[in-house]
């Protein structure tokens, strides 16, 4: 993975002094909060509901086991003991003292880690395929292209002050599995038909108040002139996005207002003069960035067998392991979604182990997914049973990827400021309520994605099943979705109608369930049956 | 009644309005009655407290202040879920409260 | 007669150029564009900055107002002109302030007259701060990636 230059740390170095300088200047009142707000905010410090709230990025998802064990020491020595990975594949702390951010950021500047525009009107960490550099069915490692992209965008001095916050995704598969065009850029790396490799730009797609599948811009940017095409959107868009109403500031709203064929001459346009300004970085940057992202040195001759005469673990293996494109490995997938759970939070001492494994088993690497589970990439699956034993003993090995108990949810009104209903606990009791059943097994692979408010942290559009927490007159009411996704099929859900209670909604998701199962057809996901039966079904069966 | 709420400064703890103070406990929580901006403003100078602001709260069955929306109680206690966190660790019918 | 468009040279805080101020009349970029003479123009965040290419070689002033920090448009503005060659005075007026300032310079600005005087140290601090930059703007510096790979 990459690894700082001195350059790279001294630039991040700065950032940790820059901000003790201002952190100063607030404690000793020469900075009011008005204009401090927006300078803590680009270093991933929020007000939240009980404290200050520290976002720290995780450039494309990716760690080592040094940088995990900082996470926990951190966790350890300035928060309460545990950390939460989140869609964003970052992480936060929830209980950070605004006179301790400063040293926060100088240990993470020790691992090459920082809190860098994980908030704030400004270009955030950009994310990426968690199974980057070693999904089988990759072109390339699109983290090299991330990686150029994230040095371009820090601290950018013409775009800190966008209309809005700005998410950039690269992957490089057909397979989506970073919601791709749900981004405000979009971008796909490609082949063309002179087998070249090119970025495809989807730009003005988002979740948000108003969700909106991303448009394909251009279908083949030459990759030396990667940064000069952002910048020319990031031009446009800071030129004319909406200033005038916060919920009408997102690219995504610039795009569909002008049209994107219009928004698209803007950009070609702001292109070619571009093209005349020389920001391109050389060719021989990417070449430089590659290197540090070369394949490990897998194993040949591995067996591409594991025993599976232990069914608890060859169910852990059917559902969290994914293909590898080495033979004899394969990505094993460690949820932090145990039934009951509190989804995508670890302790202390899960972090501690999932680093100390990162190392052991995955050549020092392991990756955070948008789903709020962790990956080790690179596992030899003769060391498969190994592994779980001890991820099992941690509470760490819940075979249930993918699953309806593998829930996406956000903070919530649990933790954050801008919630309208609570997450967590709906989590939980879905999640408990398929363990009691047991339905959850028949059902397959049903992604259910919680929000607390129209924000859409937790990515509720995109769920095959949707949750939105509303605020109704003071009390915590929840409307239910179908048919999102945000893979490569990506789909908007729909509301079914009335909200629910906090009970009412963990009912009306099992009956939603109910309907999947009593019309599937075979091999049918719960998206496809939905997809081809539409919403009447389960409405009827929800409101009938 | 109107009551005073915001965080510390420097620790980001959730405080209320004693009379006196900021207060970790809503129990604390005074009526302002309609002193909300002159206190706030002079409280937010001095830097002993940020981003305060002013919510409607009630007094419960037991005399107890109990803010109107359940984001502030959420405040007042800490999160629903993790009770291990909260100001009551030891009152698991403290999460009825806030509910 | 009505007020004066701009700022007074008296406001002028920080500046980095040797010229003489200019201390004649400033209008709007559309009296720019429809009149004749001026040499000194002040930007709005919703001006259009490219009006103002056609008739770069007469402008000796160019002032770019931030009514409020959290507008970027003027950074824009600032980088587009000086990506077009102007060589004229670039000034900030407005709420500039300590932590945006280093920011403006690196698209362009060469004088600031912030709405209300900053701290001369946090200023200079805060232009010392970062031994690099990571992107190649119009303030002359060398990226990171130049430096890498020469
Ligand atoms: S979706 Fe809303 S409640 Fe959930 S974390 Fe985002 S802003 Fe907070």
């Amino acid at each position: 993975m990459y690894k700082y230059d001195q350059y790279d740390q001294a630039m991040v170095d700065a950032r940790v002094e820059e901000f003790r300088d201002q952190t100063r200047r607030r404690l000793d009142g020469s900075l009011a909060e008005e204009h401090f707000r927006p300078l803590r905010l680009m270093n991933g410090l929020y007000l939240q509901l009980h404290a200050y709230m520290l976002r720290v990025a995780v450039p494309y998802g990716t760690l080592n086991s040094d940088q995990m064990h900082a996470l926990a020491d951190i966790a350890e020595k300035y928060d309460r003991g545990y950390g939460h990975f989140t869609t964003r594949q970052n992480i936060q702390y929830n209980w950070i003292k605004l006179e301790d951010a400063p040293d926060i950021l100088a240990d993470l500047a020790k691992v090459e880690m920082h809190a860098i525009q994980t908030s704030g009107n400004c270009i955030r960490n950009i994310s990426s395929d968690h199974f980057a550099g070693a999904a089988a069915d990759e072109l390339v490692d699109p983290r090299p292209y991330a990686e150029i992209l994230r040095q371009w965008s820090s601290f950018h001095p013409e775009f800190s002050y966008l209309p809005r916050k700005f998410k950039i995704c690269v992957i490089a598969s057909d397979t989506d599995r970073a919601a791709m065009r749900l981004h405000d850029i979009g971008i796909q790396i490609v082949k063309n038909d002179a087998g070249e490799l090119g970025a495809a730009f989807y730009v003005g797609g988002g979740m948000g108040r108003t969700p909106i599948i991303a448009p394909c811009i251009n279908e083949f940017v030459p990759l030396d002139q990667l940064v000069t095409y952002s910048e020319a959107c990031l031009r446009v868009y800071n030129r004319y996005g909406r200033r005038d109403n916060k919920y009408k500031a997102r690219i995504k709203i610039l795009v569909h207002e002008l049209g994107k064929e219009e928004y698209t001459r803007q950009v070609e346009e702001e292109f070619a003069h571009m093209l005349e300004q020389g920001v391109e970085p050389p060719l021989a940057e990417l070449e430089r960035i590659k290197t540090y992202f070369q394949d490990p040195d897998f194993k040949t001759g591995l067996t591409d067998r594991a025993d599976r005469s232990d069914p608890d673990f060859a169910l852990w293996i059917d559902r969290n392991c994914h293909k590898h494109k080495a033979p004899g490995y394969v990505s094993a997938t460690i949820s932090l979604k145990p039934v009951g759970g509190i989804p995508g939070d670890a302790s202390v001492e899960q972090m501690h182990l999932m680093a100390n494994l990162a190392k052991e088993y995955s050549f020092d690497e392991c990756r955070v997914t948008h789903a709020q589970n962790i990956v080790l990439p690179h596992v030899e699956i003769g060391r498969l049973h190994e592994l779980w034993t001890k991820l099992e003993e941690a509470g760490l090995g819940t075979p249930n990827l993918d699953r309806i108990d593998d829930i996406i949810a956000c903070p919530g009104l649990d933790y954050c400021s801008l919630a309208n209903a609570r997450s967590i606990p709906v989590a939980q009791k879905i999640s408990e309520r398929f363990a009691a059943n047991g339905k959850a097994d028949e059902l397959g692979q049903l992604k259910l994605k919680i929000s607390g408010c129209i924000n859409a942290c937790g990515h509720h559009h995109a769920g095959h099943i949707g949750i939105l927490g509303v605020d109704r007159k003071g009390v915590e009411n929840y409307q239910l979705l179908l048919g999102g996704s945000e893979a490569e099929d990506t789909s908007l859900g729909k509301i079914t109608g009335p909200g629910f209670s906090e009970d009412g909604i963990v009912d009306a998701v099992e009956k939603a369930a109910d309907v999947y199962l009593a019309h599937r057809e075979d091999g049918e996901r719960f998206l496809d049956t939905y997809r081809r039966i539409g919403m009447d079904p389960f409405k009827e069966a929800l409101y009938g | 009644m109107k009551i005073l709420t915001g965080n510390d400064l420097k620790t980001g703890a959730v405080t209320w309005w004693d009379g006196q103070d900021w207060s970790l406990h809503v129990e604390d929580a005074v009526d302002v009655g309609d002193k909300a901006e002159e206190i706030m403003g002079r409280e937010e100078s001095a830097r002993r407290v940020n981003v305060p602001y002013a919510i409607d709260a009630e007094l419960d069955g037991n005399g107890k202040v109990r803010p109107a929306h359940i984001k502030d109680r959420v405040r007042a206690l800490g999160p629903t879920v993790r009770p291990d966190l909260t100001l009551k660790p030891t009152e698991p019918e403290a999460l009825n409260w806030v509910i | 007669m009505a007020k004066e468009l701009g700022v007074s040279p008296d406001a002028v805080q920080f500046r980095f150029r040797d010229d003489e101020m200019v201390d004649h009349g400033m209008v709007t970029v559309d009296s720019f564009v429809e009149q004749s003479n001026a040499s000194a123009v002040r930007i709005e965040p919703g001006d259009d900055a490219r009006e103002l290419l056609p008739f770069l070689d007469r402008l000796a002033l160019v002032e770019v107002n931030f009514p409020v920090f959290g507008d970027g448009r003027g950074y824009s503005a600032a980088r587009i002109l000086r990506e077009a060659g102007y060589t004229g005075e670039l000034r900030a007026v407005g709420e500039v302030l300590v932590d945006q300032i280093a920011y403006m310079r690196r698209c362009g600005f060469d004088a600031f007259a912030p709405d209300s005087k900053l701290n001369e140290a946090d200023v200079e601090a805060a232009f010392a701060r970062f031994p690099e930059v990571y992107q190649k703007t119009v303030d002359g510096a060398a990226p990171i990636w130049k430096l890498r790979h020469g």
